[in-house]
């Protein structure tokens, strides 16, 4: 009978854990391409989408959580001091690894919608999203260099925490619009929807959004990266080209 | 890069009037007209005072937010163009030393190679910036301070006497180092080692500051090495092009950092304004101009100084390691 008993507890655990799981998220996005062309200026990014479930709406409520990371690569941050009257680079400090671009928009204040635990295991904040472990003796706070790198990202507009910005509807309909700064890394960039219910994640989705250089810009920066001494000398040509033609229509135009 | 600035930052609808453009080196967006307009405004001086503009051009593209590194090799690659047409007109006219033109280059190209090497060595330890600026400063200093005195003196001296005079020294401390040779076009016959040291200097200041380094090679010239003045401008642009052309590959080649839009937007505001600053610079007379430029040099050292000394709203900067 006990037997029987604990059986049938871990069931309804079980089933209690595939109910909470059913919900789902349904997601759309305004563009899953962001192209870097001549002209870009900055784009926003709308995430909109549904909660899908086959059970009645629990009572806690539902909150949202949605990022947007760049890609990541490791960064030198420096610091600078006065010396002999002039100020120069003295400490430096390297991050192993930090996203290029990070957004978070929450439906509410991030301490009450998240927990801590969930934080740690996702990486869901700015401060979780970047990795940096070995920082040299001389330095001391490395955390003070990590939080140089996100005021400063943070004033570019490369890091946004934007809490309240997610609308839910019905505790079923969701939305937010980020938006993406001028100066963007190119790569995919990595957005995920989390649920959240009592502070605990209940469900995650994930995709990616593709941000490309396109036509003359990305033709131009391949070459440079991939075949520097072909781009020096196509530079120098179209450079002399360049100056060559203006002066000689100039000369034509002044004697004509 | 490290510090993007102000104007490159701002986005369009902030800005109001004008057009933002991409630029897929420097990463950067930053207001068409913006670019356009210092590329005339530095082609007007060129054009007013017959100077390169490689030494206003740089430290105007860090006021606006340009990576310094950026600025100094897409300047490099700016001047290339700009000297190639006047070089052209000066083989026309027979106003190249061509065998002086060549050693000045050996020099050259040595002194960009370790140029170049000073440059990389100081990116990889993040004080690359601290080095552009502080060779501006200095220079812009320098140079300023004596176009000043030179300018205000002239002026003096034509209202007392008339016209100025001056004398070519005929043999000095260069005639009796070893190592000569003959110079026909120039009418000299010299030791090689001061030309190769001038083409030295000058090959560093290329690729250290993004400068063809004229106003430093024609004084030498004729001072130091005694040309006549009919070939020195001609055979510094010879000196000049190859020059800058070898610095661009190298900087494209180890730090890929010329923009190639960058240089293009440059060179087409530089080339209508020297032609407005060639007709403007007709109805003024030398002296003024000399004065006048002396100032502007002197503004933009103060500048660029200032943020030397003051302290910076920000004392962090952020660095990418490049993915070599």
């Amino acid at each position: 009978m006990r037997y029987l008993l604990s059986l049938l507890a871990l069931f309804l655990a079980l089933a209690a854990q595939a109910e909470q799981g059913r919900e789902e998220v349904v997601l759309g996005l305004s563009q899953t391409r962001v192209s870097i062309s001549t002209n870009f200026d900055g784009s926003e990014v709308l995430v909109f989408g549904a909660i899908k479930r086959e059970t009645q709406i629990p009572r806690q409520p539902l909150e949202v959580i949605v990022t947007i990371a760049g890609p990541s690569e490791p960064l030198i941050v420096r610091r600078k001091d006065r010396r002999v009257g002039i100020w120069i680079n003295t400490a430096e400090n390297r991050i192993d690894s930090a996203p290029s671009y990070y957004a978070v928009a929450t439906s509410g204040p991030l301490k009450e919608v998240l927990r801590d635990t969930e934080d740690l295991r996702h990486k869901i904040t700015i401060t979780r999203a970047i990795r940096s472990v070995g920082a040299p003796a001389d330095i001391g706070d490395a955390r003070v260099f990590t939080r140089a790198l996100i005021r400063i990202r943070q004033k570019n507009g490369l890091y946004q925490t934007l809490e309240g910005a997610v609308k839910v509807d019905q505790q079923t309909l969701f939305r937010t619009s980020i938006a993406l700064p001028a100066n963007l890394t190119e790569g995919p960039y990595r957005t995920r929807v989390f649920l959240t219910r009592g502070g605990h994640v209940i469900s995650t989705f994930e995709t990616e959004i593709d941000v490309y250089k396109v036509g003359i810009e990305r033709f131009l920066y391949k070459l440079s990266r991939n075949q520097p001494l072909s781009y020096g000398l196509l530079s120098l040509a179209i450079a002399i080209v360049a100056g060559w033609t203006a002066s000689a229509v100039f000369r034509f135009l002044r004697q004509g | 890069m490290a510090a993007r600035s102000r104007l490159a930052k701002t986005r369009g609808p902030t800005l109001g009037i004008g057009m933002m453009i991409y630029l897929p080196i420097a990463e950067v967006s930053v207001n068409l007209f913006l670019l356009l307009g210092l590329g005339t405004l530095v082609g007007v001086l060129s054009g007013m005072f017959g100077v390169g503009g490689g030494f206003l051009i740089t430290p105007l593209l860090f006021i606006i937010g340009i990576p310094p590194a950026v600025a100094v090799a897409t300047s490099a690659n700016q001047i290339v163009a700009s000297s190639f047409s006047a070089m052209l007109a000066h083989l026309k006219r027979k106003t190249v030393d061509l065998k002086m033109g060549l050693v000045l280059l050996a020099g050259g190209l040595v002194g960009s190679a370790i140029g170049l090497m000073i440059f990389n060595h100081l990116k990889s330890q993040g004080q690359v910036d601290l080095l552009v600026r502080l060779c501006y400063v200095v220079f812009l200093g320098v140079i300023g301070a004596l176009m000043l005195i030179e300018g205000l003196r002239a002026i003096r001296r034509t209202r007392l006497v008339g016209a100025p005079a001056y004398k070519r020294r005929q043999r000095n401390w260069v005639h009796a180092l070893p190592i000569k040779m003959r110079f026909r076009t120039s009418g000299l016959y010299i030791s090689a080692i001061p030309p190769v040291l001038v083409g030295i200097a000058v090959g560093l200041l290329a690729a250290i500051m993004g400068v063809g380094g004229g106003f430093i090679m024609v004084p030498a010239m004729i001072y130091i090495l005694g040309m006549p003045t009919k070939v020195v401008i001609g055979t510094s642009l010879f000196q000049i092009l190859f020059v800058t052309a070898f610095t661009t590959l190298l900087h494209a080649t180890t730090n890929y950092t010329v923009d190639i839009v960058l240089a293009v937007l440059l060179l087409v505001g530089g080339v209508i304004g020297a032609q407005l600053g060639t007709q403007v610079g007709t109805r003024m007379k030398a002296e003024q101009l000399r004065v006048l430029l002396a100032a502007l040099v002197l503004v933009v050292c103060a500048k660029l100084g200032f943020d030397l000394v003051l302290k910076p709203a920000e004392l962090y900067s952020v660095a990418t390691l490049d993915r070599l």
